[in-house]
């Protein structure tokens, strides 16, 4: 049970003056439950990548298997994959249509062949994941606030019952509240089902506090792949490919630079304050 | 995919061509165009080709890139010469099978139209790769300045056209990525008869629709926080002026022309290809 | 005489049903009085819908006040003969770069402005040339906008509104839609120019890093002006900047913890510096 990549290549516009290689000999793999980040800059491959999972784009080279099975072999159902890895795009708002938002969310379930009951079932069920108060159900998408339509949209993928959640940039122009909520309310969807959830961001402070582990993306190649605490150790490195650190860890490696006796592998607020304490009681 | 389409997209680059008046551009285009379609001799064609050959010359705008430009017209292209194969009924019989019949004038028309064609997206590409879509539209509103007598809001229309070149390239990624997205919710968009097509297309028109409005919307209110109020007082960063070079470019112009059509008319060397 | 002054500020707007029929006002901006001193850099912090965006849209008279007066550089919006003299003196940068560059080729957009103000070809070359250097972005003036990175689009719209020459730039959530890297180079860019230029910016944003260094803040919510004061005095009310949806900087918010722990830190710590040097002299 899991997404597989060996040796990933991708070329855009191969064989023209704007051939770029967007995906550099990627390999990972990840594993059925995981709650995975995905961090990088504009243009590192990130978002090329994620849309390898779902076979939206297709590998220049190399192979990826989607729970032991080869995606790129002929005959492959890659709208099953589709049902099973759901992508959610940067500003997932921009593609309501729909008359309300419980058709709209209907959307995804209809395709996938189901009877109308189910449809509306299982959209329900994902507004209420991503905690969409239910007065607005018929209301048109359109007419929500943005934090509501970021909702709605999400909740259009969710109701597809994938098991792989990908989310490009969930909080790209949300208020900071704004942004909790939202990776909240992953944060709850990863807990209370067993889908894995692969967040894009190029925000370590919001990826810092919810995930398991980080893939960082560089140039189109995967630099580093570890749990939160030992990448940020590398906080140098990610500063020269224009990536930083959460505030944090720069606030402890100054203090110990200044001599304070502090382990510098906090990543979040209420770690660097239990770790500050520590050490000025001993 | 939809990034391949090349036509009407600027390609920057530092040449003769590039910095003609575009008006001269304009113009010249026309005439060009209009060449092609008055004469039909094969000296004719080779001295059209050799103009526009040196045109791209000097362009400096990569060869490839402009047969790039010619693949959205390929089945056009395709069934015009087709068409002219197969339907051109006078002229001697070359070849007969079963309904179809192949006559040395449907096979000469065919070939024609076909340079034609190609000569006239090459021709005019050629002035939108080195034409900025804002300074092309100056062109077409000074030439078409005379109307503004008659009340043609010639003006406006110029901004209209420059304002919607700038956000053709906006609104194809935009369409890209509101397919992608659907597809990715699974939606199909291949198969299907036409009106189970057309139905599919609606997950993509409306998003697309509303992203146009609402872009139009901020540019507007982008366009009135920068003063815009109209052509009237307004100056020009690039007015634009005639040079030696865009004489130079008419007269060349015009003695092309002019020797293509004494070639149609008086070299008595009609020669058909077959 | 103050830059920019508002009194009594309100915006209403007519709430409409499906069908059209006016089913109520809404006020988007509510009584707000504003003092902004030339020269200065102040931030305008506020939720989502809190009525920050609309009230930046006055000071460009974009959009007109209903209820109250609101005076750009002495002049006041409503007066239509003064209307294209305010937005000549408040430049406006927008959110969404793509929807605010106009020309096709980088310097033609710079130009736009000018063009429209009828400045002398020449002086419109001079100007263009100026505002691009000032945001770093001359090496690119030839360039087509689409293929400039968000940040580059960013610095363009800030050059097109120098081109305009105003005392006053009002940014309107210009790093909303940016990476770290983008929006990092944007606020350089306009800390730059209020060193070189000296004209009065007004950041309305939610990033509370990028306020640090502005002279006055305002906090907006539900339409009203809910907080006032320095950087300081703004983010030492760590619980009150949560009630309007607002965050801290991570190092205030390590100050507060640690001062919710005992610690006898100073309130309103807002630089990582700042919090090391407090810390050691505890120690």
């Amino acid at each position: 049970m899991s997404i597989k990549l060996e040796h990933i290549n991708y070329i855009y516009s191969p064989g023209t003056a704007y051939e770029k290689q967007a995906l550099k000999d990627v390999s990972l793999e990840i594993t059925q439950g995981e709650f995975v980040g995905i961090i990088g800059h504009t243009g590192s491959g990130k978002s090329t990548l994620i849309q390898h999972f779902n076979g939206l784009m297709k590998a220049t080279d190399g192979v990826l298997y989607y729970e032991g099975k080869n995606i790129y072999d002929s005959g492959y159902n890659m709208k099953e994959l589709r049902n099973q890895v759901g992508l959610v795009f940067q500003y997932p708002e921009h593609q309501l249509f729909e008359v309300d938002v419980l058709s709209d969310v209907c959307f995804g379930p209809k395709n996938q062949g189901l009877p109308p009951e189910e449809c509306e079932k299982r959209a329900k069920e994902a507004l209420e994941l991503v905690g969409f108060p239910e007065k607005y159900y018929k209301q048109s998408p359109f007419e929500l606030s943005g934090g509501q339509k970021r909702r709605a949209a999400i909740a259009g993928v969710l109701a597809m019952r994938p098991k792989v959640l990908v989310l490009d940039e969930p909080t790209a122009g949300l208020d900071p509240r704004g942004r909790d909520e939202i990776l909240d309310q992953v944060e709850y969807l990863h807990k209370n089902t067993n889908m894995t959830v692969i967040l894009v961001s190029h925000s370590m402070e919001d990826i810092a506090r919810y995930v398991d582990r980080i893939i960082v993306m560089n140039h189109g190649e995967k630099m580093l792949d570890d749990i939160p605490k030992r990448v940020f150790a590398h906080y140098k490195e990610l500063e020269e490919v224009g990536l930083a650190a959460p505030q944090v860890t720069y606030i402890m490696h100054a203090l110990k630079a200044l001599g304070l006796d502090v382990h510098t592998d906090a990543t979040t607020v209420e770690e660097a304050a239990e770790e500050i304490m520590r050490s000025l009681h001993d | 995919m939809i990034r391949d389409i090349t036509i009407g997209q600027y390609y920057p680059a530092k040449s003769v061509i590039h910095r003609l008046d575009p008006r001269v551009k304009i113009v010249c285009t026309l005439l060009f165009l209009i060449s092609l379609f008055l004469q039909s001799s094969i000296l004719g064609y080779v001295i059209a080709t050799a103009f526009l050959g040196g045109v791209i010359c000097m362009s400096r705008v990569p060869f490839k890139y402009i047969v790039k430009g010619l693949k959205p017209i390929i089945m056009l292209l395709l069934i015009t010469v087709l068409f002219n194969l197969f339907l051109t009924r006078e002229g001697n019989e070359l070849v007969h099978v079963w309904i179809f019949r192949i006559t040395d004038k449907g096979l000469n028309v065919a070939v024609y139209m076909a340079i034609r064609l190609t000569y006239l997206i090459m021709g005019s590409s050629i002035m939108t790769f080195t034409t900025t879509p804002n300074s092309l539209t100056d062109g077409i509103e000074k030439l078409l300045h005379p109307l503004n007598k008659i009340r043609v809001p010639v003006h406006e229309v110029a901004m209209i056209m420059s304002i919607a070149l700038r956000f053709i390239p906006i609104l194809l990624e935009e369409t890209d990525k509101i397919m992608k997205a659907q597809i990715a919710r699974g939606a199909d968009l291949e198969s299907g008869n036409i009106i189970q097509k057309a139905k599919a297309m609606i997950p993509i028109l409306v998003p697309l629709f509303v992203s146009a409005f609402r872009r139009a919307n901020d540019l507007a209110m982008a366009m009135e926080a920068r003063c815009y109020r109209g052509g009237d007082g307004r100056t020009k960063m690039k007015p634009l002026v005639y040079q030696g070079r865009d004489r130079m470019a008419y007269a060349a112009t015009l003695i092309y022309v002019v020797l293509v059509f004494c070639i149609g008319r008086y070299v008595p060397f009609h020669l058909w290809i077959f | 005489m103050d830059m920019v002054r508002s009194e009594k500020l309100i915006f209403e707007y007519e709430k409409r049903d499906e069908e059209g029929n006016v089913t109520g006002m809404n006020r988007a901006v509510d009584g707000v009085d504003i003092q902004i001193a030339p020269g200065d850099f102040v931030a305008i912090l506020g939720h989502n819908g809190s009525g920050k965006s609309t009230l930046a849209k006055h000071m460009n008279a974009i959009l007109i006040p209903t209820g109250g007066t609101m005076w750009v550089n002495g002049r006041d919006t409503k007066d239509p003969a003064e209307l294209w003299n305010v937005r000549q003196s408040a430049g406006m940068v927008f959110q969404n770069p793509d929807n605010q560059i106009i020309g096709t080729v980088v310097e033609e957009d710079v130009g736009f402005g000018p063009e429209n103000l009828g400045v002398p070809t020449e002086e419109i070359w001079k100007r263009v040339e100026d505002s691009l250097k000032s945001v770093g972005m001359l090496e690119y003036r030839t360039n087509s906008p689409n293929k400039l990175s968000g940040g580059q689009k960013q610095r363009v719209a800030i050059a097109g509104v120098i081109a305009m020459e105003p005392e006053c730039i009002v940014l309107d959530e210009p790093t909303a839609m940016l990476d770290p890297n983008g929006r990092k180079e944007v606020i350089r860019t306009i800390q730059e120019l209020r060193r070189r230029k000296k004209v009065t910016v007004i950041l309305i944003t939610h990033y509370m890093e990028e306020v640090i260094d502005a002279d006055q803040v305002y906090v907006m919510d539900s339409g009203h002006i809910v907080m006032h004061g320095t950087p300081k005095e703004i983010f030492s009310q760590v619980e009150e900047l949560k009630k309007y949806r607002l965050d801290v900087p991570q190092v205030t918010m390590l100050a507060e913890e640690l001062r919710k722990r005992g610690l006898k830190l100073p309130k309103g710590i807002l630089r990582t510096q700042e919090l090391v040097e407090a810390l050691c002299q505890l120690n």
